[in-house]
């Protein structure tokens, strides 16, 4: 019995992270639409070019938070919680 | 003073010292606690020891001692950079030295006005201990900049600072603040402004931690790849990796030096860009123009 409780919550946990991770989707469209824009921009004026990519790889930067808030959850939940949950589990049944 | 003299290049080799020995320190640290893992090695940074402590115990870890090597480091290349620089002859160091300065106080002008002009020191300690943090990880030591709470730390003093300059003109205004631009956005306003420090310890530390977590997974999986393909061979080639050379390294390149000197740049510019829309410029200017026609009264 114990040993499905455990199975249970490591397969939930790479469920988890890896549900999570899908947020990663989100990041994409955004830095390549920045990218592309970026490309645009350079096209249309060569002489800007530093300070569109400045300000390019800022945004991009900016724009990964919230997959980088998906890669740090996957990462609790791989690598952390299933030792904290099963420590639980094994101080409830005793 | 002669820049070819004893005492100069005794100093000098001083310094250098100063530079090299707490990474080399750091080096036979870890090479004497560290076991060599097989397989699968992602932990985090190791306790060294902990001091007792009367709420919590204080475990001193791996990022603690590595953060403070670098920044002895970092000290130690400041006096090599600027020893002699007032001599009136200038070396190749002192240029160097002078295009950093340049450099960090045209950026703090451009982006945070001429009231701030005084902030490119804490900038460039900023810079360069976020950017020297990170390239720890070339020498095969553990990046302070990949434990949260290194960073978190970094990112508590900048919101620190963040709300002593909207303190500026005083609690009432500080306030109101939050009150913009209509009274009942206040709690989600709240929220954005607790967010910051959060946001910005997540993204340094997410990005240098998530580029040593795909780095380890590449490794192991050209390990095991390198294994199945060649196992046939004899004796000690059977076991040696032969596809882990070459490709670990370019992706270190990305991970190690392009994302750790990009993080180190956008922490100092996001610290630039809120401490300076925090602070209410008008007003401040505005109000110490009355003091000053008060007291000229």
């Amino acid at each position: 019995m114990l040993e499905i409780a455990i199975a249970i919550i490591l397969g939930c946990c790479a469920l988890g992270a890896g549900t999570a991770m899908i947020a990663g989707i989100g990041p994409g469209i955004g830095e390549g639409n920045a990218v592309a824009k970026a490309c645009e921009a350079i096209g249309r004026q060569p002489e800007s070019r530093g300070a569109v990519t400045t300000t390019m790889l800022m945004g991009c930067a900016i724009a990964e938070t919230t997959g980088l808030y998906a890669l740090v959850i996957a990462i609790l939940l791989i690598f952390v919680a299933p030792n904290m949950l099963v420590d639980i589990l094994m101080g409830i049944v005793g | 003073m002669n820049h070819k003299s004893r005492g100069f290049m005794a100093i000098d080799m001083a310094y250098i010292c100063m530079m090299v020995l707490p990474l080399l320190l750091l080096i036979t640290l870890k090479v004497l606690t560290n076991a060599p893992a097989g397989g699968i090695d992602i932990a985090g940074a190791d306790i060294y020891f902990t001091l007792p402590m009367p709420i919590q115990n204080l475990p001193i870890t791996e990022s603690q001692v590595n953060s403070l090597c670098v920044l002895i480091t970092i000290l130690g290349l400041c006096l090599f950079l600027t020893h002699g620089i007032t001599s009136g002859k200038l070396l190749i160091r002192h240029h160097v030295a002078e295009w950093i300065v340049e450099k960090v106080q045209a950026m703090v002008d451009d982006n945070m006005g001429k009231y701030f002009s005084g902030f490119a020191p804490f900038v460039t300690s900023i810079l360069a201990l976020s950017a020297l943090s990170s390239l720890l990880s070339l020498l095969g030591l553990y990046p302070p900049t990949s434990d949260v709470n290194i960073v978190g730390g970094w990112a508590l003093f900048v919101f620190a600072l963040i709300t002593y300059y909207k303190f500026k003109c005083g609690p009432v205004q500080y306030m109101k603040s939050f009150g913009e631009p209509v009274p009942f956005l206040a709690p989600l306003n709240i929220i954005s402004e607790v967010a910051t420090p959060i946001s910005m310890a997540f993204r340094h530390y997410g990005n240098v931690l998530s580029g040593s977590v795909i780095s380890v997974l590449v490794a192991t999986g050209l390990q095991g790849l390198s294994k199945v393909l060649f196992g046939f061979l004899p004796g000690f080639l059977g076991e040696f990796p032969f596809l882990q050379i070459g490709l670990p390294a370019i992706l270190s390149i990305y991970f190690d030096i392009f994302s750790g000197m990009l993080q180190a740049y956008i922490f100092a510019m996001l610290t630039m860009l809120y401490v300076a829309s925090g602070f209410p410029a008008d007003l401040y200017e505005k109000r110490q123009l009355k003091k000053k026609l008060v007291g000229g009264n």
